[in-house]
Parts: C-alpha cells; structure tokens; sequence
C-alpha cells in the first residue's frame, strides 16, 4: 500500500535498529542506569506493541507508555454520568467505539445498551448530528472525548449546529489537554523518564511550540513522531542521540504531517468554543489543573450535562488497578496485580486494559501473559 | 406469480402478520416464494419432513454429519451476496470443513412484519442458486412472522447434513508439530465489505464479500492430500479465531508469518483506517488447512488449481507448544513476535 509500506520497510527497520544500539551502547559508557523514553500517545503504544518493536532495543533503553489514550483516561464517575444520561428515554446517546466498553462503577455503555438505553456508535460528531436532524422527536447526546486531535471536530459540529438552530442536539464535554498533565508528570519527583516520543496528531493541531517548557524547565528531549514503526524508531534514535550529546530540544520527526505554528484554523475553532475548565480529573492521575476543555457560556445550551441536570461526580478507581503507576511509567503492565488476573480484554477493571491504544491491552495482546511477573 | 396474488400482501409489497398465521396467506407464501426457488418438483405433497433413503447416504461415506447455524446480518444485502447465500455457504462449510459431502439443507425463516416481499424473493433466489452451485438441495423450512421490530427485517437458519468420507478423519485436536497451514485465500474480505457496505463510514471502496461454498474445494484438497489433520473456515472471529482453537485442542504453538497473510490492499486500507486487524475480520469463503509437511506441496497445488483457492498460500506451521500451552505466535516483517490471542468480543474502531 503506497505511503503506508514506505514507513515498515524492514531493512530500513534494521539500519534505525542498528543505529539505536550504537547510540545506546555510547550511553551505557556514561550511566548505568537504562534510558526510559515515553511514548505520549496510545497510538504510539499500538504500533510499539504491534510490530514488537520494545522486543529489538538494546537492554538499556526501554519504553515507558504514557497518558495519551483519551478513552484510558477517562474517570469512572464521567461513564457513570455518561449512561445516567444515556438511559433518558428520549435520548440516543452517541459516541465512539472503544468508549462503548470503558467500565464505570455501574457497568459500561454498551451494558446500559442491553439494558434498553439507546446508545450508538458513530465515527464522526457530525454523524451525530446528522441523527439529531433525522430524529427532531429525540435528544440525541455526543459523548465528545479526546485531545486537541478531536475537539476541532466537535467545536465546528458546536458551530454548525448554533448556526442551523438544531435544538436537539448537545454534546457531553470530556475533551482533554495533553500540556498540563506533561508539566504536572515532570514534576513529580520520582518521574524516571529521561525523554518523550511526542503524539503527532495532537500536534498536528497544536504545533511543536507547546512543548517547549519540556526542554528548557524540565531538560528533557521530545520529538514529535508519526505512527507507523520506522516513524518511532526514528524519533527514538533521534531522543537518543540528545540523550548521549546530553541535549535537551524539541525536534518534529513528523514535519510531513505537523507544522511547526500547527493548524491555526482548528486553534481558532477550539479557542472560540470552548474554555479550559479549572481542573479536570484523569483515570489514574487523579485531578489536573486546567487539562479540560468546557463550552464557552455562549455554547451552553450544547452542553448536555446543563440540559439533563447531570452532576459530575467522582468514584475512586478501582483498588487493585494500579493504572496510575503504569500512566507515570513507575510499573510496566504485568507488575499491577490485577494484570491479566481480575482485568483482562474480556473484562477489564482499569482503563487501560479497554482500549487497543492501552497499555495492559497491549501487552496482554501482543505479549500474552509471558511478561506477568 | 407476482406480488399482489399472495393472499395479506398489500399494493405496498410487505409481509403482514398473517403471513405467518398458518393459513391461506401463509400457505400462498411458502408455495409462491420458498417452494418455487427450492424445490424441484413443487407440485409433490408436501410432508412434515424430508425424507433421505439410507441406501443413498451410505454410498458416499460411512459417517452422517449434521450441523446448524443462524444468520443474522446488517446490511442483509451487501456486494458478494446477502443473508441467503451467506445462510446457505456457512452451513455447507461447516459440512465441507469436517471431510462431509453435503447433502441437503433445512432454512428457516424469521420475518419481520413489514418486510419487502421482493427482499424475500431475492434472498430465495440467491439461495437456490447457491445451493445449486454446491449440489445441495433444500429439502425443509419453515417460515414465522414476528410484530415489527421484534426482529431486524429477517433471520434465517440453516441445519444440513452430509456424508463424510471414508477414512477421514479431520479434527481440530489433529495438528502436530511440522505440519504446515495453509489458506484459500485472502483474508476479511467479507468483515471489510460489511463495515463498508452499512454505508456510515462513507467510505467508497469496490469491494465483496467472498461468501461462497467450500465443497469443491475440500473435495478437491482431500482428493490430492488425503491426510488432511485439520480444516476449518475461518468466520466470525476470522483466522485468528480459529488459529487459537487449534492450538489449544491440538496442544501446538501455532507459528504464522505476517509476510504471507494474503490480504487485499482494500482491506489493509478499510483496517488502517479504523484501527482493526484483518487476522479478526469474518471471512465467508475462507478456510485454514493443516496438512503434514510432506502433502502440502500437493495440497497447496490442488487448492491453486481451484477457482477459490487461486491465491492460497502456506501461512505457517506447527511447532511443539514452547510454554506447555498452545498458543499462536505471529512473526512481522520487523524481526519481531508477537502472540496473536483469541478475539474478545467485537473488534471496536479506535478514536484516533
């Protein structure tokens, strides 16, 4: 497949691998400790488990999988929330695919579904909205999540549906921010990461100049990345290399896809649409400061939980799930105890074990159980 | 005989409640719709049940084997068939996969009130046709109607019999290690044109389902490889589905080549873009061989020199279970392994 074979060339796999070990070997000189490079974005988990690609690097350089799974970090209190608005009688309640299987404390969407609610997947916000105008008797919700990867696609479906006076439309508000949970994981003390592969479809909205807080604050190097395997392990070899030179900057492995300055009109659409909520919590991380996106009062009559009445509210995560360690890169997967045991595919307890793009998921399904220790 | 001289269907061409009622209108469907597209002679009595005399039966094999499946599908017609030839094609398959001639077939029909009659017509005809395409014929139905909404639009059930020949004796506890696996052909074909015929991810790609029956294919492998260990085509849950039955019943590690996966760049394309894995997609016309290592020169020959079989390939092999289980373990083009685990529910599209 053209622009897809390019990037899994498997000689030029082997030369990025070659590379990496030299790199490696030069930084083994210096430092006994392993480098720890952290992946941002769920995307770049699949691919890493996928092509196996942990399996190839040298001994001392490891991944560590990060909190850029929108649907692994969602609290249970929002699926909880979520299906309170969903069992509305006359609702049809709209979302993504992998959100429909993310456990709350009362069971998942696609539980609430079997037990009569009417929730349906869609692809787009604007399927969504196509069903509001097709069903005018129904409210038809959007359960909006994701990064700034998605919450373009919402703002403008906001806009079009003030602009064609769709008053049956409204969405559920659960859109995140990457910055402030990056600043708030460099703060912690025992933070053992010594680089970042970062996610490329939040900067192909974003831009690279975002990230520059990571070098010059926290001297550690990112690199913006795409997601096909020769994408990361260049962008590892690119960390590496500022690792062994001891550099600290934020370089874009990605440039065919991310500008620099990023996509100025989708900025625009998520600057006019919504308003950085003061704080907002993460499956595992707990709250983080100013990482939530809300409606601007001018598009709260959109905002379903206004028009249903919804208190958010919060329920701890589960006990046994250590998913906020394997978030921060403090355990891998097979460390947390209930890994493979109370939270498998079939039927997850911690987030991350839900979506393909999670960490546990991916190791249990690429690696199987061989890794439990 | 056209639409509007079945008794209860209206100008509108809709299957109503009394279609299903056991009287004049139910009677006017099966003789004008079912009989008609099935049987040979629709003027015979017709009995409570079909009838096989022994003596038949017994000249093609020494075993009987007897299956059954329901279908369920939405779009219920899609490019490459509906629900009436993947009805007909799972169930001789079922039969085909065991080593079993099929030999006749049961369908029974769910109708929705309000169905199209034409919808039925349609589906009648293209299990007649799919039936005659594997020499099979549907001796028995039967034919209820349910209130609107009871069920969606029409499910069919298909149970068949055949004859398995002597002396074979394929089973999914059958692989040994060194044996190779083979497949007809490409894989998830029909899971991609389902996705994309539902029409909501507005994705425009020419591409069928490869629904089709398996008999003259088997027949054809199991004539040049009689040794044949194990068959079975690969459906819901795809080919990862039925590479992990196959170790755990046979005790193996099933060790596949990511290399040599047959998949139409369609279909990598539909699974690049919503995040899916053709490993899991349903095939329809579909199936994996095991055979000893020593037959699969002849076995991959046959399976060529037929026209379902024109781009199959050896995919893998058997090896001693490394961890005492059975497990199936994939090797990329990158060098590296992975385990490929049994499906989990339904494969969901991923948000970004």
């Amino acid at each position: 497949m053209r622009f897809v074979d390019e990037f899994r060339d498997p000689a030029l796999a082997d030369r990025l691998f070659s590379e990496i070990a030299r790199v490696a070997e030069r930084i083994g000189r210096t430092r006994a400790r392993p480098v720890t490079v952290m992946e941002v974005c769920g995307g770049h988990t699949h691919t890493i488990f996928r092509y196996a690609l942990d399996a190839r690097l040298p001994g001392n350089v490891e991944f560590a999988h990060g909190p850029g799974c929108p649907v692994c970090v969602l609290p249970m209190g929002r699926i909880d929330d979520a299906i309170a608005i969903a069992r509305r009688p006359e609702v049809i309640f709209t979302t993504f695919g992998d959100a429909m299987r993310v456990p709350g404390a009362k069971g998942t969407l696609l539980q609430a579904r079997a037990a009569g609610a009417d929730v349906r997947m869609v692809y787009s916000p604007l399927d969504a909205l196509a069903l509001a105008r097709a069903n005018p008797d129904r409210q038809v919700v959007f359960f909006a999540l994701g990064f700034e990867t998605t919450a373009p696609s919402t703002a403008l479906t906001v806009l079009r549906a003030a602009a064609e006076g769709v008053g049956n439309f409204s969405i559920m508000c659960q859109h995140i921010t990457i910055i402030p949970t990056l600043r708030a994981l460099l703060s912690q003390d025992d933070f053992a990461v010594d680089g970042f592969i970062g996610p490329g479809h939040v900067s192909m909205v974003i831009g690279t100049r975002p990230y520059d807080f990571i070098a010059t604050d926290f001297h550690r190097p990112l690199v913006v990345a795409g997601f096909e395997p020769l994408d990361i392990l260049q962008a590892l070899l690119m960390v590496l290399r500022q690792v062994a030179a001891g550099e600290a900057r934020i370089e874009n492995q990605y440039a065919r896809v991310v500008p620099e300055g990023g996509n100025p009109a989708a900025m625009a659409a998520i600057d006019r649409v919504y308003e950085t909520r003061p704080t907002c919590e993460w499956r595992g991380l707990g709250s983080i400061a100013g990482s939530g996106l809300g409606l601007r009062p001018a598009w709260r009559a959109f905002d379903a939980e206004q028009r249903f009445a919804v208190t958010p509210h919060h329920v701890a995560d589960p006990g046994a799930c250590r998913c906020g360690d394997v978030l921060t890169g403090r355990i891998r997967p097979p460390q947390c105890p209930a890994f493979g045991a109370s939270c498998t595919p079939d039927c997850p307890s911690g987030a991350l074990m839900v979506s393909s793009e999670g960490a546990c998921a991916a190791y249990y399904q690429y690696q199987g159980l061989k890794g439990a220790a | 005989m056209n639409d509007h001289t079945i008794p209860g269907i209206g100008s509108d061409g809709r299957i109503t409640l009394a279609h299903g009622g056991g009287g004049t209108a139910m009677r006017a469907l099966i003789d004008g719709v079912f009989l008609r597209a099935f049987s040979d002679d629709p003027a015979a009595p017709q009995e409570d049940q079909a009838r096989f005399a022994l003596a038949d039966l017994a000249a093609l094999g020494d075993r009987l084997a007897f299956t059954t499946d329901s279908f369920v599908v939405d779009p219920l017609e899609f490019p490459g068939g509906d629900i009436g030839t993947l009805a007909v094609c799972g169930t001789v398959n079922d039969l085909a996969v065991g080593g079993a001639r099929p030999v006749a077939l049961s369908a029974a029909f769910i109708l929705a009130e309000g169905l199209d009659l034409a919808l039925v017509r349609r589906v009648s005809a293209s299990m007649a046709a799919c039936a005659r395409a594997a020499g099979v014929r549907i001796v028995t139905g039967d034919t209820k109607v349910v209130p609107r909404g009871a069920c969606d639009g029409l499910f069919v059930t298909t149970t068949g019999i055949g004859v398995i020949r002597p002396g074979c004796a394929i089973s999914i506890a059958a692989g040994r290690p060194g044996d190779v696996v083979i497949v007809n052909g490409t894989l998830g074909d029909h899971g991609a044109a389902i996705l994309c015929a539902r029409g909501d991810l507005a994705l425009d790609v020419a591409l069928g389902s490869d629904c089709a029956p398996l008999n003259g294919l088997t027949d054809a492998l199991l004539d040049a490889a009689p040794d044949v260990r194990c068959m079975r085509d690969a459906t819901r849950g795809g080919l990862a589905g039925v590479l992990s039955e196959l170790a755990e019943a046979s005790g193996v590690t099933v060790r596949i080549d990511e290399a040599a996966l047959p998949v139409r760049p369609e279909v990598a394309g539909v699974c690049e873009i919503l995040g899916l894995d053709p490993l899991y997609l349903a095939n329809e016309g579909k199936l994996a061989a095991v055979v000893p290592a020593a037959a699969a020169d002849a076995a991959l020959a046959a399976m060529r020199a037929h026209p379902l079989g024109r781009e199959a390939a050896v995919i893998g092999r058997l090896e001693a279970p490394a961890s005492g289980r059975g497990a199936v373990h994939l090797a990329n083009r990158f060098g590296g392994q992975r385990v490929v685990t049994m499906p989990s529910g339904e494969q969901l599209p991923r948000i970004c």
